[in-house]
């Protein structure tokens, strides 16, 4: 009996078993920010309980932050109070925070990877369900609600069940202009966003074994999309080099310690999944969404599919049997947890240099985190969005969930480099299209629904 | 957590799938730092229409039903983490969701506050929804004890983790007893690959 990825990892981080099913589970990295873990830090206090372990915890604030003038106090006063709050339970607990001004700030799932705080074969937890992203590494990682965030805090373990196990093969090498975004809505557009609830999926095959870090950790992140707690990669030496020279990457004996272990995480060949689904690579196109959930995604020269839910459709104002090519859309926003790392902004870049954003097209890029902003604009990054009329911003989640001040007006469209096109989701009556990053600023570049494939020359990628 | 045992109440049909807690509880509402006064805005965007004025067509703001248990449709909860869209349905007064299946998180989420996640076949929901529809008074009685959720003759079993179970129905939170295990938690760390993050 051979054992996968997850239970190998799972194992080493059992406490101790309440019942057959049940565990106690040891948190190593806990990622706090400030809209789930107000009331978590109350419960604290008012029990009076320390945080348990704060060198296993990290803060950082991302969802209400603007993305302009950051030096300056934050205007809208609800959210000013959420940061006001993080930075002073922080200060009382004495938890590490890179808040606002700090160089370490960002999208919590940008700075826990690239600051070396996830590492292969951890427990990583944060509120919020785009923490399956630090599974591109090799980690158990998942998000949280409150509740468990307050329990993760007063004792650095979780009860949990053990999740079922799911794989997801794909194989195959990607065509031109297919992105790991793209790979992750079409598995969303076949399996639908239930098709892996209660279930932990290990992303494998060749199409994954060759994609980078950072393209594992778009597919990675949108585990959740497919109902999944979590999703993860086997770690391998594509994994080791991504880590190496990292700011928190442990050093000497405890690395040492560290890499005998990581050898070991990988399912075995004997290993059972409750559930497989295999994927051929050379199926998938750029894809795009039309619906309000982000399982509704076609490949972008297909029709809105006839049995597309109703409502859904009345709420983007598409209709069944229709091809969204050549559809006028009016806001572009290149950023979130999902794609706003450089290899993102990088890929964006190339298709937008020497270009220019349609007149009607407000296009936006949002860096993950300040790293990635700096190294940006080392690379000029910035200066080839701004000259294509692009507003180059500062970091934070910004129009993914709109908590800032950035939104989509109501009932404008916006082609999005995000993970979720919920109604309302960047703004109240705004119609979010879920691409890639290389879709979205093809779209920004003709100011409608664009097959990225038609504009990029040969030896383009 | 509050506790729970069994209620019989009417019910409230929400007839929707892949209900996610954007809907139930729009972003722009989780500014708050309390976990009070939030069924204020529970299903805003549904509820209200864009000048304010309750939209008559939504369920919610129809004298037909009422009730403390909400019934969805499949993929109930998905999306977002925030434990807030829980607390909007409780502060709203509902005890009980009932669907044919719910997000993973928004699952958890439900049991640590007491809210009951009522999973049930497709073909128990149907007929349930049939009778309300038929008759808004119709009482559904669910008793956590033994599981069971009825209306008229119709009864059904329903799963939940039995350490869930004794929780609910106790009041029992998991950060109280994960806190008396602290001892157990640090001799774990001793023998423990993964070291903490060093920080300067």
């Amino acid at each position: 009996m051979g054992k996968t990825l997850l239970d190998k990892i799972w194992d080493k981080h059992v406490v101790k078993q309440i019942d057959a099913v049940t565990d106690v589970l040891y948190i190593d990295r806990h990622f706090v920010h400030e809209v789930t873990s107000p009331q978590a830090f109350s419960e604290l206090k008012e029990k009076g309980l320390p945080v348990f372990r704060i060198n296993n915890t990290v803060a950082t604030a991302d969802h209400n932050v603007p993305t302009k003038d950051q030096h300056l106090p934050i205007q809208e006063a609800l959210s000013r109070k959420q940061v006001d709050t993080l930075i002073a339970n922080c200060k009382e607990f004495g938890v590490e925070l890179y808040g606002l001004g700090h160089p370490f700030q960002g999208i919590v799932h940008v700075i826990g990877p690239e600051l070396g705080l996830t590492l292969p074969g951890i427990t990583a937890v944060c509120g919020d369900s785009h923490t399956s992203t630090h599974g591109a590494l090799g980690a158990v990682a998942f998000g949280i609600g409150t509740s468990q965030v307050a329990q993760t805090l007063a004792a650095q373990c979780l009860i949990m069940k053990r999740p079922k196990k799911m794989r997801i093969s794909v194989n195959g090498s990607l065509g031109k202009g297919v992105t790991p975004k793209d790979v992750i809505l079409y598995i969303a557009s076949q399996i639908s966003t239930s098709g892996a609830t209660d279930h932990f999926i290990e992303f494998a095959g060749t199409t994954f074994e060759a994609m980078s870090i950072e393209g594992r950790m778009t597919v990675c992140n949108m585990s959740i999309e497919l109902g999944a707690r979590g999703g993860l990669v086997a770690p391998d030496q594509k994994t080791f080099d991504y880590l190496k020279g990292r700011k928190f990457l442990p050093k000497d004996q405890d690395l040492e310690q560290l890499q005998a272990y990581w050898k070991t995480l990988y399912s075995d060949n004997e290993a059972t999944f409750d559930k497989e689904v295999t994927f051929h690579a050379s199926d998938i196109d750029p894809m795009i969404t039309y619906g309000t959930n982000p399982g509704l995604g076609i490949k972008i020269q297909d029709q809105v599919p006839l049995e597309a839910p109703k409502k859904s459709l009345e709420y983007m104002a598409v209709e069944a049997g229709q091809s969204l090519i050549g559809k006028r859309i009016e806001n572009v926003f290149i950023g979130s947890c999902t794609n706003a790392r450089i290899e993102d902004l990088r890929l964006a870049a190339s298709l937008v240099k020497g270009r220019t954003t349609a007149p009607h097209v407000n296009a936006m890029v949002i860096p993950g985190s300040k790293q990635v902003e700096k190294q940006a604009i080392e690379e000029g990054l910035d200066k080839i969005f701004e000259a294509a009329g692009f507003q180059f911003r500062q970091p934070g989640c910004s129009a993914c969930l709109g908590m800032n001040e950035d939104k989509v007006p109501k009932g404008e469209y916006c082609v999005s480099t995000s993970n979720r096109n919920f109604e309302g989701r960047q703004g109240v009556g705004a119609r979010t299209m879920l691409a890639s990053p290389l879709t979205a600023a093809a779209c920004a570049i003709t100011g409608t629904i664009t097959d990225v494939r038609e504009m990029m020359s040969y030896e383009e990628v | 957590m509050k506790k729970f045992d069994q209620l019989t109440t009417t019910a409230i049909p929400l007839l929707i799938d892949h209900i996610d807690t954007d809907q139930i509880i729009p972003a722009r509402f989780l500014k708050t730092t309390v976990k009070t006064g939030i069924g204020e805005n529970l299903f805003r965007d549904w509820r209200y229409l864009p000048n304010t004025q309750p939209n008559p067509d939504f369920v919610l703001n129809q004298s037909t039903y009422s009730g403390e248990l909400l019934i969805g449709g499949e993929n109930f909860g998905c999306g977002s983490s925030r434990e807030h869209a829980v607390w909007a349905l409780m502060d709203f007064g509902f005890r009980v969701v009932m669907a044919t299946s719910f997000a993973d998180i928004f699952k958890q989420n439900a049991l640590n506050n007491g809210l009951i996640p009522l999973q049930v076949a497709p073909a128990f929901w149907e007929s349930c929804v049939q009778a309300i529809q038929n008759n808004p008074s119709t009482k559904i009685t669910v008793d956590l004890n033994d599981q069971t959720v009825k209306f008229n003759d119709e009864s059904a079993h329903f799963e939940i983790d039995a350490f869930r179970k004794q929780c609910i129905l106790k009041g029992y939170t998991d950060l109280d007893y994960l806190v008396s295990i602290q001892d157990e938690i640090t001799a774990f760390e001793a023998a423990h690959t993964v070291p903490a993050i060093g920080f300067q």
